[in-house]
């Protein structure tokens, strides 16, 4: 067990956890933040997608002594008053049906559309396509992305 | 300024006590528009609300509750439901505040998510139940006013009297309350529908897309305790368990070995995950151990099996193909699969002394609460079930295996638990769509027409593997449905659109085949099957004929069918769960390579409610059957799947899904169900294109694996 300070959503947290805890489980089982999901725990599905310095990452595999100074956010402080122009844009489309996926691909298409904020659909799509959605939203998600694209 | 805290835990548990253990998950609209109004808490409006029925409630603020009773799986009911409440209590949508029913027996009669079948059961008893309110409502309105209720409109949960706002809703709630509802109401004409056909947005976006805790694994209850469990291979059971490695990891209290299981317990969940992987369990037979192999050979067995059950019988099918010009005989096959909820299983459960506590995410809280109590020996009056948003469950969620285990579990822990399932867990432990072979058989006469039929199913716990009253039963004078079953220890369940989801694919398929093989066009060669059942049906007819017809026409006529030369198309169409869906599948070709252009589907599922709702499902089911038709595969080693995560079990992605063009045919039929319905017809449509464009039948699922489509790069085109 080792203390760790983590910077999320502009606070700073202090958990006393095992080095190889992923920040996913800091979050969820300490920090009481459950927005960010799990799934399949080896980053192939992007339910656990939180930004690590404004990157787009998978918080499953990431232990959390591999985070250091780095600022965490997480669906929970993407924005205040979850008026985020991608989560605007996920309301206005009504993209969701089980929603359980939705939190991480709010938050990879946020990361995506703030280094790309004029993107074309393909390159909506290649950014989108790591996060799987099973209930299958996919043509919603593309057209949310886009229309965030245009409400920033 | 920088925020030091230890945890924050403690307001962490408040929130996660008010949204999932106190007073279920609630939802509103109110406030955002009248800032001069004071919006009250959840927690206000519910002490103060007068009940009118099970499913509604008003406040004299004018807040309007509704109970949602099934399950949210993202079928949207928790959005559509309410929209026949209020809409048959001309309610302001805007003051509509939305709650997940716990498990009631006596307040509702089918809290249950399966089978498409919410929509048709409770379509008149919503109407109902927003009828009766606004009845009373208006009765206490023509008391105070001395008018007849006659001369009485209601609009936006106001009351008026010749074209004059005389009542709000929440000024008549008290006296209204007090009178009794009548047994019969006038319901609407469904052209005076104003928020059914209008797309309302999902009630549970915001909670959604800001984090909230909404799903089962969300839910934390302080002083409980985590667990995982190692299930067993299939045919197997446990020799021997050494679980010193497992405790030696930091964090785990508890291993416990109970039945087949083997449990590791702790405080959180990463140590159970590492837990889990230290132990070192010995397995031994404990019955058939299967490989996929096995299951290729004994359905291929089956086939020629002289034991298969008659399903149907119409005419002489021997007779029939002994003067056939000509004989179509195909077999197809498709595997097992998981269905992968994106929310692996879970459940906590509370066992105290002879009272238990369930919270979870379940499809049939009364099977959890009845096997429970069968399992515990504890009165089911005693067991209370609160449902939690379900991330996903195609049917998975339909069994109660996962909350039965969390509850014995607790029992002998002594201990509130929550018992999670990694995606390795839910993806090994079993419930299983079956995998089916299926052997057609057509006999033609010399002018192309379909004399006789055979088809024959063999499954591996499968169940009945046909849907023998389905089309073309009916449509042909000669039929013989049979089917056979191979009982298997690797368990099975109903997965969205339980059997037709690969039988639709198979039939429609084969379809295709005779269609081709009696030189007529598959969509006219459809159309005159069903002209035949019409004029001269055959035996009993379990679907509607001219429904059936109108999806057809629609489906071809808005994909330009058989129009132009350049796109080569594969229909499909199919009766499933009350609804008609018939599809179209474009394929171009570009340097010689396919490119799956579009799928177009006209369906019939009644009046559409929510129009934003019934799009998800149609795409959706298009996605899912498109998806796991093409990719997706499970087979097995020794009674394990050898697919056990993400990497190796295939879902379909973003950029493999083609454009999807929905439309409906308006019957005027009360509204059925959209869950399953739009799923079955789409193997079938893309493997007819594929035939069409390529000339190779797929007769198998996932069409990847399969050498026919070796040399095909199927590109898709999403725009």
């Amino acid at each position: 067990m080792a203390n760790y300070k983590l910077k999320i959503n502009g606070e700073t947290f202090q958990v006393d956890v095992e080095d190889d805890t992923p920040l996913l489980w800091v979050l969820r089982d300490h920090l009481g933040l459950v927005g960010t999901k799990f799934s399949c725990g080896i980053a192939q599905c992007g339910s656990c997608t939180v930004h690590v310095n404004g990157e787009a990452t998978y918080s499953c595999t990431l232990p959390v002594s591999s985070i250091g100074s780095s600022e965490v956010t997480t669906i929970e402080g993407l924005s205040k008053n979850g008026d985020h122009p991608v989560q605007k844009a996920w309301e206005e489309i009504d993209v969701a049906q089980c929603g359980y996926c939705q939190a991480g691909q709010i938050m990879n298409a946020a990361a995506f559309l703030k280094k790309n904020p004029k993107p074309t659909l393909e390159e909506i799509e290649n950014a989108m396509n790591r996060n799987l959605c099973r209930c299958g939203t996919y043509h919603k998600i593309r057209e949310a992305v886009a229309l965030a694209a245009k409400m920033k | 300024m920088e925020k030091l805290l230890k945890t924050n835990r403690r307001d962490f548990l408040k929130v996660a006590a008010t949204a999932s253990g106190g007073l279920f998950i609630g939802f509103y609209w109110s406030g955002c528009d009248s800032p001069k109004m004071k919006v009250l808490t959840d927690e206000e409006v519910l002490s103060q609300a007068f009940e009118f029925n099970a499913y509604l409630s008003i406040s004299p603020s004018g807040d309007i509750v509704i109970y949602s009773p099934n399950p949210e799986l993202g079928q949207n009911i928790m959005t559509s439901f309410p929209m026949i409440v209020a809409e048959e209590l001309d309610a302001d949508w805007t003051k509509v505040r939305v709650f997940q029913a716990p498990l009631d027996n006596e307040k509702f009669d089918r809290q249950l998510t399966g089978g498409s079948g919410a929509m048709p059961h409770s379509w008149e008893r919503l109407r109902k139940a927003g009828a009766t309110a606004r009845h009373l409502l208006l009765t206490v309105a023509a008391t105070n006013l001395g008018v007849s209720i006659d001369e009485l409109s209601a609009e936006k949960s106001a009351v008026y009297h010749n074209g004059k706002k005389k009542f709000e809703y929440g000024e008549l709630v008290a006296e209204a309350a007090k009178l009794t509802a009548p047994d019969e109401v006038k319901l609407k004409d469904p052209k005076d529908f104003k928020i059914i056909g209008t797309p309302v947005k999902n009630v549970v976006n915001k909670e959604m897309f800001t984090g909230k805790p909404l799903y089962g694994l969300d839910f934390y209850r302080e002083g409980m305790v985590h667990a995982m469990i190692q299930r067993p291979p299939f045919g197997m059971k446990i020799k021997s368990v050494d679980d010193s490695g497992a405790r030696s990891v930091s964090g785990v209290t508890d291993v416990v070995v109970f039945k087949n299981n083997v449990a590791v317990v702790g405080n959180s969940t990463w140590p159970l995950i590492k837990a889990k992987r230290q132990l070192k369990i010995e397995y031994e037979p404990d019955g058939a151990v299967e490989s996929s192999f096995d299951h290729d050979r004994i359905m291929k067995d089956l086939l020629d099996s002289k034991n298969a059950q008659v399903m149907r019988k119409d005419g002489d099918v021997e007779a029939a193909f002994k003067t056939a010009a000509q004989v179509i005989t195909s077999e197809y096959q498709c595997p097992f699969l998981s269905h992968s909820p994106m929310e692996p299983q879970n459940f906590f459960a509370h066992v105290k002394g002879d009272k238990v506590e369930l919270v979870g995410p379940t499809q049939t809280p009364d099977r959890a609460r009845m096997e429970t109590a069968q399992l515990l020996g504890i009165p089911t009056e005693n067991i209370t079930v609160e449902i939690t948003r379900l991330g996903g469950g195609f049917g998975r969620r339909l069994r109660a295996d996962f909350v039965v285990e969390a509850a014995e579990l607790s029992k002998i822990l002594d201990k509130p638990v929550k018992v999670s399932w990694t995606r390795e867990d839910d993806m090994t432990g079993g419930a299983y769509r079956p995998a089916v072979r299926y052997r057609f058989q057509a006999a033609l006469d010399d002018k192309g027409n379909m004399i006789a039929y055979r088809l024959r199913g063999a499954g591996i716990n499968a169940g009945n593997s046909t849907r023998e009253n389905n089309f073309p039963s009916g449509s042909i004078d000669n039929l013989l449905i049979e089917n056979i079953e191979h009982k298997s220890p690797i368990t099975t369940n109903a997965w969205r659109a339980p059997i037709t989801n690969f039988l639709a694919y198979a039939e429609q398929s084969f379809l295709d085949e005779v269609a081709l093989a009696a030189k007529k066009d598959p969509v006219k060669f459809r159309l005159e099957l069903l002209e035949r059942a019409k004029k001269n049906p055959v035996g009993e007819i379990h679907y509607d004929i001219d429904r059936m017809k109108a999806v057809i026409e629609t489906a071809a006529e808005k994909s330009n069918w058989g129009k132009n030369k350049d796109v080569m198309q594969g229909f499909s169409v199919y009766f499933s769960h009350r609804s008609y869906v018939a599809q179209v599948a474009d394929i171009i070709m570009e340097g010689g390579q396919p490119v799956l252009k579009k799928i177009t589907a006209a369906t019939d599922c009644g009046i559409v409610v929510h129009p934003t709702g019934a799009n998800q499902q149609v795409r959706g089911g298009i996605v899912d059957g498109m998806g796991h038709a093409m990719f997706t595969n499970m087979t097995f080693e020794n009674g394990l799947p050898k697919q056990r995560n993400f990497d190796t079990y295939r879902l379909i992605r973003m950029k493999e899904v083609p454009e999807i063009d929905v439309h409906y045919v308006d019957s005027g039929y009360d509204p059925t169900g959209l869950g399953e319905p739009a799923l079955p017809p789409t193997g079938g449509a893309i493997a007819n294109a594929i035939f069409a464009a390529t000339g190779r039948r797929l007769r198998s699922q996932p069409f990847i694996e399969q050498k026919e489509f070796s040399d095909i790069k199927l590109q898709i085109r999403r725009t």
